[in-house]
């Protein structure tokens, strides 16, 4: 099921199947019969360490969803809660148990939180009276869960906000912690960069917990020779701009959710001969995208505009594939044919799939409104008028287009501003409360407080020279054969990668000037290997980064650093790990907060 | 060397030695008679009681304890009632066992740990006699009462007293008892007159010894071996009878001509011994029986105290100490005097090698002829191994070292860990060490406990260099050893608290696997607050000083560390106790010093404590928040009064926050508000909480225009906002000579194309005609388009000259538009020549 994940650089399967081991254990501590009561938020991470028949291998005959009241009836002898260490769901918990026990005495309880136990919530536990109710109380360290071949996400929604909106640095210790496990698993890392307060925060932990751990030597010769650490608000505009690659226009537009996509159905019916399509299917179709599937692989990375002649290449190549069995005429031949069609099928099969995504997506993005969007959002990036109001963002909030839309440009024009003139600022502010309700004051609130959005203070807007100096705007993207990473959004080289890219040739050292303006300390630390764990490199042996996007990171930055991983010359390989992936309309959800009203 | 047999004693098969094993150090001034002695087996630790049932209070006697080798390591006066029995736990600490059945239990040193006691009722009975016993459950006790009954405890360290049933015509004590363990089960085994019974826990059963001659009287003496297997009993007529524990099988009888019964009769065997044989010890007789008739007999100066061993029996004296046991097997191969076991074989060669002479071939040849030379250096090694002598270790392992030269693919292995051992039994048999161990022991003890033992006696250095010689892991050696060092060193009490934390940081340092939060958390056991403190300091993990600074009180610091570790469930751990712990006050300047905890418990009042929170903004002048707490809250009012109220808060704070848009957007807020409440009683048009965009679309919808007119002056609404929301209001509601009227009330701000493109969409292209001509020329060619006008359209784009704009119409062309199609052409062509 998850053989994917072996093929890159990095096993990444060698994670998913110590998390698995670990599951298993767990599993094994309630002896007989169990039923799982699932936080709701944990079952799509979880999917993809455990389907449903290992849990049912270790005994687990019923899966609930956690909610108050009363827990449904089962004829398990064991009850297990897997839940996130919150303190509301520890209420709810606390109910489930109460209104158990006066119906059945023999159910065991059992708690697994995820990722990490927490004294709080026991302490919660305690006061509700249910603590001593519980069997077993233990954690399932989950903290990076592998997502693709050379991805790992921690699925952690609220870490950008936490940081810096809260200064709650809870997500970045799982992030310490993930990194430590990984290390056991992969060997010590032997170069940290970083760039960001939270970067420095993290890594700090890490060396902390490192010094925690002396004496245990770590004997596994390293895979990875370099960990960057990015913070989000490194570069803020990047997840602002509408990505443009294959894999960034599902999730723009449909949304990716822990590897599944769902989509409306009308496209993939299902076309048989003689039956006309009388019953459309109404529920929404369910995909999963990985580079399990090879076509997917191939051009989920690619700009859309590139897409279509490589599905229609493809095409060629299986019907061609189809066509040769007019020419087998042996035996042995026909055999060879037959042996090879499930694999054939399973071709057509994704090829009809991602045609029909291809044509959904081409409808939208070939639209006067897509079009007129992606103009000023490339006004914006190279420069163009982003110290005025901007025309199309005044029609678009007098024809009250989405405010995550409104949000999503404003914040751009003030990033690319290096903020925008107080009156400026204003009138955006007044007409989104004036149209969209006053209540959104505490959204603009948290995207002033996050950087999102800021009046300018100094008079000299650097994103001129930053843009320069990293070359974030490059004229002549090619979309068809890439030769720069600017191609994932038609022309922007997102600022991340780029210091990616800078990092490993020529250095950071070129960049200085360029860094300084940008918030945070940027750092440089070592971590001492045992004698004989020092790799001896091959000639033209890549070396191997893991990019650790704190906050978040979108697929078009994840596509940006698989073509660099791709290119020749480039000598490295990138491995990406994020606290979530995110696009601009997820990232600035979560930074948005509305007040419930009580008022009809 | 060629002595090596002179203290051998034939035996049936076997032979016996005694070997010396310590001159005593210690000097008893009335030896070892009349009093209590209890020595531990595996080379423990000797207590003496000197007259232990002396009652008079004016001289109390005094117990002292002793290393094997006779060195003090203790010696205070009795203060306690009379004793009956000493004895030593599996764990090296003393029990002395009172006549009043209470049990206290001292540690090597002499400090008193605990007590309990062996029943109520004995404080009446009291106790007539004791054994201390060990069993696979660790050591436990066994008296007899006063009143003639048996109490068992099988573990001391899991106190649980079982009383055994009455024994038939009992009275007092009976002549003789042991305990036997047997099958998992705890028994006594005892001789009344001429009755022998087992009683375990329900019932008491009369046994007879199989093959005991009826004329050998009763039972007087009797004794277990030390692995429970055996039995002896010794009867009044001098007769021994030997067999297993469980009376099936008689091993041998043997008529000692005694009469007197033995001080002490302790089995003497060793695993894989030839034949059992028991060592029976009368005032001036030491007297060794096997299952032959033959008898050692061994006279003694002094009384004595035998100790039985694994394989052996230790007897100590006032003035020295002995290891009687049977001569191993391979040792009598290799020594015997005209031996040709190949191990004989070789020591010659090799004696004869070190005397140059050629006799040294000659011996080898006939060992390797045999080819026994590999079986001759095994001998040698493992003989060495049960040498006390380190001369003869050394020949024998030199012998071996010698012939394994002649040996192609032998494995070292052997030859090298027995080397190693050797060494190290060496230096804790030293007498300043005093743990006479043999090998046997040794191995049966493993080097954990060896170490512990030696940590626990507290040779520190010595147990590290073990640690180190064998190569033990630092996790289970070295740091072992240190962490008991140092939670002993934290002890010491004439050191100043600077003094030992620096001392214990010196030589800890960062050693793997000791943790000085446990140590700290022994100073404070020790009451050593400030000393705690000082080495939670060297502790790396900040996790783990949390709980213990807690417990010490020291919250805020408890608080730093929390924080400093990075992990945010410790840091509201220390919180929500600091919170219980301090007065509001006190707990809010704390949080103030610490922004991260500050933060989170922020976070955690946002979710459970709204009151706190405005308390918190309140006290860091924080305004802007305050205000956005305000804002939150008002939403949660359903009484418009209260809304507006907490919004006047909020417009408050931000003016004190000097956020001017904030406060005029509230005030604006306001305002709306009031003027849809106004509405909403005066039309029930349902506006209160709607945007004011909204509210002015829901005013035009009524057809308030008036309103809608009002606001958008009162709010300053753009002109262009309000022109789209206007145009779009009349377009809907098909009000089209208003709209056409709007439309001349001035010129548009937002253009013409926009009118045309409205009402194409409510599909009334006749009108939207209207606005067509209306349109700035940029986008005239859109606006015809739009009402699908290509003649039109074609026209602009021509008289535009745009290419991309001719372009755009050609693509709305079909076939049926051919004059168009070739305008457009013509055109192009036309442009593209210039």
């Amino acid at each position: 099921m998850a053989a994917h994940l072996s093929y890159g650089r990095v096993n990444l399967n060698i994670l998913r199947e110590a998390a698995r081991k670990e599951l298993r254990e767990f599993l094994d501590k309630c002896a007989g019969s169990k039923a799982i009561v699932w936080d709701e938020y944990l079952t799509g991470p979880f999917g993809l360490i455990a389907q449903y028949s290992l849990l049912k291998e270790h005994e687990v005959e019923k899966m609930f969803t956690l909610k108050s009241g009363r827990l449904p009836s089962a004829d398990v002898k064991n009850i297990i809660f897997f839940v996130r260490p919150r303190l509301e769901l520890m209420d709810i918990i606390a109910e489930n148990v109460f209104s158990e026990d006066k119906h059945h005495s023999s159910r065991d309880f059992h708690i697994l939180f995820v990722p990490r136990r927490s004294m709080l919530c026991e302490q919660r536990l305690k006061e509700q009276g249910v603590l001593g109710s519980f069997i077993n109380i233990d954690e399932y360290i989950l903290d990076l869960i592998p997502y693709d071949g050379d991805l790992l996400s921690m699925e952690y929604e609220s870490a950008f906000r936490e940081c810096y909106l809260e200064n709650d640095q809870t997500s970045l210790y799982h992030t310490a912690k993930g990194l430590m496990t990984l290390q056991a698993l992969y060997g010590t890392i032997p170069q940290i960069y970083g760039k960001g307060d939270c970067a420095r925060h993290v890594a700090n932990m890490m060396l902390r917990m490192k010094r925690e751990f002396a004496g245990t030597q770590n004997q596994i010769l390293p895979v990875f020779d370099t960990l960057l650490l990015l913070d989000r608000n490194v570069d803020l505009l990047t997840p602002l701009a509408t990505q443009l690659t294959y894999e960034g226009l599902i999730d723009e537009i449909y949304g990716i959710n822990n590897g599944y996509v769902k989509l409306p159905p009308e496209k993939f019916a299902q076309k048989k001969q003689g039956e006309a399509s009388k019953d459309l299917p109404t529920e929404p179709k369910k995909l999963q995208l990985n580079s399990a599937e090879e076509l997917y692989a191939e051009i989920r990375d690619k700009n859309f505009n590139a897409v279509g002649a490589a599905l229609s290449k493809k095409a060629k190549i299986i019907s061609a594939a189809f066509e040769e069995r007019h020419n087998a005429k042996t035996v042995g031949e026909i055999k060879q044919f037959v042996s090879q069609l499930p694999h054939m099928q399973a071709a057509r099969s994704s090829l009809a799939n991602h045609t029909s995504i291809a044509e959904l997506i081409k409808d939208i993005t070939t639209s006067e409104a897509f079009f007129d969007n992606l103009t000023v959002e490339q006004e914006f990036m190279t420069g163009v008028d982003t110290d005025k109001v901007n025309t199309y963002i005044e029609d678009c909030i007098a024809q009250k287009d989405p405010l995550i839309k409104i949000l999503r440009l404003v914040c751009m024009q003030s990033v690319c501003n290096n903020g925008l003139k107080q009156k400026v600022l204003d009138y955006y502010k007044r007409e989104i409360l004036q149209t969209y309700g006053y209540e959104h004051i505490l959204t603009l609130n948290n995207l002033e407080k996050g950087g999102l959005l800021k009046p300018q203070t100094s008079s000299r807007n650097n994103y001129p020279t930053i843009r320069k100096t990293l070359k974030l705007w490059m004229e002549d993207a090619n979309e068809q054969n890439p030769n720069d990473i600017s191609y994932v959004y038609s022309g922007y080289a997102p600022l991340s990668i780029r210091l990616t890219q800078v990092l490993a040739r020529p250095g950071w050292r070129s960049i200085e000037e360029v860094l300084k303006m940008l918030p945070g300390p940027h750092f440089e630390e070592r971590q001492q290997l045992p004698s004989g764990l020092h790799k001896k490199r091959q000639q033209g042996e890549n070396r191997t980064t893991l990019v650790f996007f704190l906050g978040g990171v979108t697929y078009a930055e994840i596509a940006a650093l698989r073509f660099l991983s791709q290119m020749e010359d480039s000598g490295m390989e990138y491995i990406i790990a994020t606290t979530k992936l995110v696009n601009g309309t997820t990232w600035i959800k979560s930074l948005m907060d509305r007040p419930e009203s009580q008022t009809p | 060397m060629a002595f090596i047999t002179a203290n051998w004693n034939p035996l049936g098969e076997a032979f016996y030695r005694k070997t010396e094993l310590y001159e005593m150090c210690w000097t008893l001034r009335d030896g070892l008679r009349d009093s209590l002695v209890a020595a531990a087996p595996y080379g423990g630790p000797i207590a003496l009681l000197r007259e232990p049932l002396r009652r008079s209070p004016s001289s109390r006697p005094q117990l002292e304890i002793y290393s094997a080798s006779g060195v003090g390591i203790a010696s205070f006066p009795w203060k306690s009632g009379p004793v009956v029995q000493l004895g030593w736990t599996v764990s090296d600490e003393l029990l002395c066992i009172q006549e009043d059945g209470s049990v206290l239990i001292y540690d090597l040193f002499g400090s008193f740990k605990r007590h309990f006691s062996m029943g109520q009722e004995v404080v009446q009975t009291q106790v007539l006699e004791a054994k201390v016993f060990h069993s696979p459950y660790g050591t436990g006790v066994a008296i007899v009462t006063g009143s003639s009954r048996f109490t068992l405890a099988t573990n001391i360290d899991d106190l649980k007293l079982r009383r055994l049933p009455e024994v038939p015509g009992l009275q007092g004590k009976p002549s003789c008892w042991v305990v036997l363990t047997q099958d998992r089960q705890t028994k006594v085994l005892l001789s009344n007159g001429l009755d022998l019974y087992i009683v375990d826990n329900t019932s008491c059963t009369a046994v007879v010894p199989p093959g005991l001659s009826p004329q050998a009287g009763s039972v007087v003496h009797m004794s277990v071996s030390f692995s429970y297997k055996y039995l002896a009993l010794f009867t009044d007529s001098g007769h021994l009878w030997t067999g297993t524990s469980n009376l099936q099988e008689k091993l041998s009888e043997v008529d000692t001509k005694k009469t007197t019964t033995p001080r002490q009769m302790v089995w003497c065997r060793r695993p894989k011994s030839q034949q059992p044989s028991v060592v029976l010890m009368w005032d001036r007789l030491l007297l060794v029986a096997g299952v032959c008739n033959d008898t050692i007999q061994f006279p003694l100066e002094d009384p004595c105290v035998l100790i039985g061993e694994l394989d052996g029996v230790r007897i100590i004296s006032s003035t020295n100490q002995e290891l009687l046991q049977e001569v191993p097997l391979v040792c009598q191969d290799i020594f015997k005097i005209a031996s040709m076991a190949p191990g004989a074989l070789l020591l010659e060669a090799h004696r004869e090698y070190e005397k140059l002479s050629q006799k040294a071939d000659e011996y080898l040849r006939e060992i390797k002829e045999q080819s026994m030379l590999g079986e001759a250096v095994k001998q040698c090694v493992e003989a060495a191994g049960h040498e006390y002598d380190t001369n003869t270790q050394k020949s024998l392992m030199r012998a071996a070292s010698f012939g394994k030269c002649f040996l192609t693919d032998f494995s070292p292995d052997q030859f090298v860990s027995t080397c190693r051992e050797l060494r190290v039994l060496n230096s804790v048999r030293e007498s300043s060490v005093g743990l006479p161990l043999t090998h046997a022991q040794f191995k049966q003890m493993t080097v954990q406990v060896l170490i512990d033992r030696l940590v626990y006696r507290q040779f520190y250095p010595l147990a590290i260099e073990i640690c180190r010689y064998l190569k033990i892991p630092d996790y289970q050696g070295v740091s072992r050893v240190l962490k008991h060092w140092a939670s002993c060193k934290v002890q010491q009490k004439d050191l100043s608290d600077e003094a030992i934390a620096r001392a214990v940081c010196v030589k800890v340092g960062d050693s793997p696997g000791v943790s000085y939060s446990d140590i700290a958390a022994r100073a404070y056991e020790c009451g050593r607050t400030e000393l705690a403190i000082k080495l939670l300091d060297f502790e790396a993990r900040s996790g783990e000083q949390v709980p213990l600074l807690l417990k010490m009180k020291r919250s805020q610091l408890a608080l730093c560390k929390a924080v400093e570790s990075g992990d945010t469930d410790l840091v509201y751990t220390v919180v929500s106790y600091l919170k219980n712990e301090m007065n509001r006050g006190d707990f809010f300047m704390t949080l103030r010093n610490q922004p991260v905890a500050l933060s989170l418990y922020r976070q955690f009042c946002k979710l459970q404590e709204q009151e706190t929170l405005k308390d918190l903004y309140n006290q860091d002048d924080d305004h802007q928040e305050l205000a956005n707490y305000y804002v939150t809250a008002s939403y949660k009012e359903k009484r418009l009064e209260s809304r507006l109220s907490l919004l006047q808060s909020a417009v408050d704070e931000y003016n004190k926050a000097k956020n001017e848009f904030a406060a005029k957007a509230t005030e604006d807020e306001m305002r709306l508000l009031r003027f849809q409440r106004k509405l909403d009683d005066e039309k029930g048009a349902g506006l209160l909480g709607l945007s004011l965009q909204a509210t002015m679309e829901a005013l035009l919808a009524l057809g308030l225009h008036k309103q809608a007119e009002q606001l958008y002056r009162d709010f300053r609404v753009p002109d262009k906002r309000y022109w789209w929301l206007k145009l779009k209001s009349l377009a809907e509601k098909e009000e089209w000579e208003e709209l056409e009227k709007f439309s001349k009330s001035k010129k548009s701000p937002i253009g013409y194309l926009a009118f045309v493109e409205v009402c194409m969409k409510c599909n009334n292209k006749y009108e939207a005609k209207k606005y067509v001509s209306k349109v700035t020329p940029e986008q005239k060619v859109k606006a015809h388009l739009a009402v699908s006008d290509l003649e039109g359209a074609a026209d602009a784009a021509i008289e535009r000259r745009n290419e991309a704009e001719m372009g755009a119409v050609l693509s709305r062309c079909s076939a049926s538009d051919r004059l168009v199609i070739d305008r457009l052409n013509r055109a192009r062509a036309g442009a593209a020549k210039k």
